[in-house]
């Protein structure tokens, strides 16, 4: 779709930075020293906070999780489907639900529930529950990050009522530094999954007098279910 | 938006009369100011973090044509499409092409202040296209026909009232006909109708907070999770973008995002933070089967390498407006375009011009409070200081006020005359009884006294007879 009066714009606005800026195109040694910091990205100002040994970071993740309003139940790999089952019990919400596709959920032992109805697949509209692993959490934030793609489509975060995400103790980092580490260890330098979405809690709103109100438009509850290694 | 910024003094005088906009404004002195006090307190690195950011935004703009041709050359690598837009008109052609191309009737759009500046809506109105604001508040001003009146909380001008109220008219033909009280339910049935909206719609159409030149990302960064719907459930996603958004790397943004929420609205992280690159991949369930990215400049580039360049380090958090006593006093509509408080007294004048916004940069005191909490250090009393002076220059401001001015500067010229004229209005104040320590009433003061009180000198003379007396 680039058409000529799109390349006509394209030097158009080019151009008129570079007239600005009082050069033309960066060349030389000055393109260099931008092309480094491009191919060895520098970090910021250190976090404190999150710098710490894993199973305190793993605390501190739950802490933030839940002053965002999620809950979070730490179990072992061999309780998961029974916490979830459990969950959905003691909220009165129906024992079913949608899940994502991938292999990262089939360890755990689903057909211990028999009332558990699961469909694999991605979210729909009239999904109530969601069941999702997650790519990392951030201990700094309690923020999930998940990566799009077939085991993991974005409609499961998004569509149900209450998202319920599996999430193992060691994908737990400090910082989005160490999740940038991790997605370029999985997906190449310079690649990304269609959406890489990171989730603090369920939707909210502050739009009606400033009060926040939650499931806005995406989930109303997120159960976090960390399991124990 | 048609802008109404030249009718400032009007629209302010309006403003403080309207009972209800005081009722909301009440609200947002306590709300997101003292928010972002305890959240800053919170994080020993904040203020090393904006430095770092201010450094990220002036570097990127030092290089701005590198890194927009980087970010176009990764999303056209992923099987996306950038465009670009010189101007508001090009923008808007290029979106309602992109629209036809698809047989497009209706677009979910989450929260862009650049389609408000494009004036988009009314554009794809004409053409027979509907846009459906998806964000609560915005979706709230979208049913009154109201532009927004702060970047983040485009209705936070109005009551829980009012806007049970406009759901009432406008949700009644949708079966919901009983007036709500309660905020959630309010949130709850507005949730229920644009639910469908999303499902129905052909288009979504998203601004972008940040442009991710290492990996051609579009970054976004809401509460509510409508954006996301918007670039997920529609066969096209585009995203609207001014060219000052790209930042070089995804650390960089990592630096952004903590300073961005926090300074908005006190969260240490707002609830959704996400980064699209390129439509739906092979074996994707879901996901957008076209992915454009439309790159605005509307003026943009021709503030780079000028004294008015730090403004294009902005990324709208709103902080400035939060803790202005001027927009704390009249709230946004009062400024009359897109941008309010004080960011908006430095952009309109550059985007539309001086004629047009001459007023704005003179509503403040200069008491600073905005560049104390921007996240990116903008100066913005600085900025404003130099609009006014290119208002001066252009014979904008007003004869009396010129005239007083000429004066002022031919006695502050003259330090005898000064010190003899200074030294007569004192003792003519003391004249007018200074025993109650301030007038109700002063002759040639009545535009203050008639709002408050004109304090009194105290007594001891002039500031100049006082510091010669007491100078060692």
């Amino acid at each position: 779709m680039s058409d000529a009066p799109d390349q006509a714009n394209r030097a158009t606005i080019l151009n008129g930075i570079r007239r600005s800026l009082h050069r033309g195109e960066l060349s030389g040694a000055q393109r260099q020293v931008v092309e480094a910091r491009l191919a060895e990205p520098p970090r910021g100002p250190m976090v404190a906070r999150a710098n710490l040994p894993q199973p305190d970071k793993v605390a501190l993740f739950c802490q933030w999780a839940e002053a965002n309003n999620a809950t979070v139940a730490r179990v072992a790999a061999t309780d998961v489907a029974s916490e979830v089952a459990s969950y959905l019990a003691r909220n009165n919400l129906p024992a079913e639900a949608a899940m994502a596709p991938g292999p990262a959920l089939d360890g755990f032992d689903w057909a211990s529930q028999k009332m558990l109805a699961l469909r694999r697949g991605r979210g729909e509209g009239s999904d109530h529950v969601s069941i999702t692993g997650a790519f990392a959490g951030i201990a700094e934030t309690g923020t999930l990050v998940t990566a799009s793609g077939p085991e993991h489509p974005v409609t499961l975060n998004l569509l149900p009522d209450t998202h319920i995400v599996v999430l193992r103790e060691a994908d737990i980092v400090g910082g989005y530094e160490d999740v940038w580490v991790r997605l370029r260890a999985r997906y190449g330098k310079d690649r990304m999954p269609r959406t890489v979405n990171t989730i603090t809690g369920p939707s909210r709103t502050g739009d009606i007098e400033q009060t926040i109100e939650l499931g806005a438009h995406g989930p109303r509850r997120m159960h976090i279910v960390v399991v124990r290694e | 938006m048609q802008s109404t910024a030249h009718d400032f003094k009007d629209n302010a005088h309006a403003a403080l009369a309207d009972p209800n906009l005081q009722d909301s404004l009440a609200k947002l002195k306590v709300g997101f100011s003292e928010r972002r006090r305890q959240a800053a307190e919170r994080l020993p690195e904040f203020e090393a973090l904006r430095d770092r950011a201010r450094d990220i935004k002036d570097h990127a703009l030092a290089n701005l044509d590198f890194y927009l041709e980087e970010f176009e050359r990764k999303v056209t690598g992923v099987g996306g499409h950038v465009h670009w837009a010189p101007t508001a008109e090009d923008a808007r052609r290029i979106i309602a092409d992109l629209c036809r191309s698809v047989g497009a009737r209706t677009i979910a759009k989450s929260k862009s202040m650049v389609s408000e500046e494009i004036a988009l809506n009314d554009h794809l109105e004409a053409l027979g296209i509907a846009p459906i604001e998806t964000d609560l508040g915005e979706y709230i001003i979208q049913l009154r026909h109201e532009p927004p009146s702060h970047i983040i909380a485009p209705a936070v001008h109005l009551t829980k009232d009012q806007v049970a109220d406009t759901f009432l008219e406008h949700h009644a033909k949708l079966g919901f006909t009983r007036r709500l009280t309660e905020r959630n339910d309010l949130v709850a049935e507005a949730r229920h109708v644009l639910r469908q909206k999303f499902i129905d719609a052909d288009v979504g159409l998203t601004g972008a907070n940040f442009l991710v030149a290492e990996t051609g990302s579009s970054m976004l960064v809401t509460n509510e999770g409508n954006a996301d719907l918007s670039n997920t459930l529609p066969k096209m996603h585009i995203v609207l973008a001014s060219i000052e958004k790209v930042i070089p790397t995804l650390e960089d943004a990592a630096v952004l995002l903590r300073v961005l929420a926090r300074s908005a609205t006190g969260q240490e992280s707002s609830a959704y933070t996400t980064l699209n690159t390129g439509p739906k991949r092979p074996g994707d369930l879901d996901g957008p089967e076209h992915y454009h990215v439309v790159i605005l400049d509307n003026g943009r580039s021709s503030v780079l390498g000028t004294e008015m360049q730090d403004m294009l380090r902005c990324i709208r958090c709103g902080a400035c407006m939060n803790h202005c006593p001027v927009y704390g006093a009249i709230g946004g509509h009062a400024y009359g375009w897109v941008y309010p408080g004080p960011i908006g007294a430095v952009l309109t004048p550059q985007l539309l011009g001086v004629e047009e916004a001459s007023n704005l940069p003179n509503a403040s005191t200069f008491c600073g409070r905005c560049e104390s909490v921007c996240p990116v250090r903008i100066p913005l009393p600085g900025l404003m200081r130099h609009w006014r002076e290119r208002e001066f220059e252009r014979h904008l401001t007003p004869r009396a006020v010129r005239q007083g001015l000429a004066l002022w500067s031919f006695i502050a010229r003259r330090p005898r005359l000064y010190k003899s004229l200074t030294g007569l209005a004192n003792r003519m104040l003391a004249l007018f009884g200074r025993a109650d320590g301030r007038y109700a009433t002063l002759p040639l003061a009545g535009g203050w006294t008639r709002f408050r009180d004109f304090p009194a000198p105290q007594p001891g003379g002039t500031f100049h007879a006082q510091w010669k007396r007491r100078r060692p």
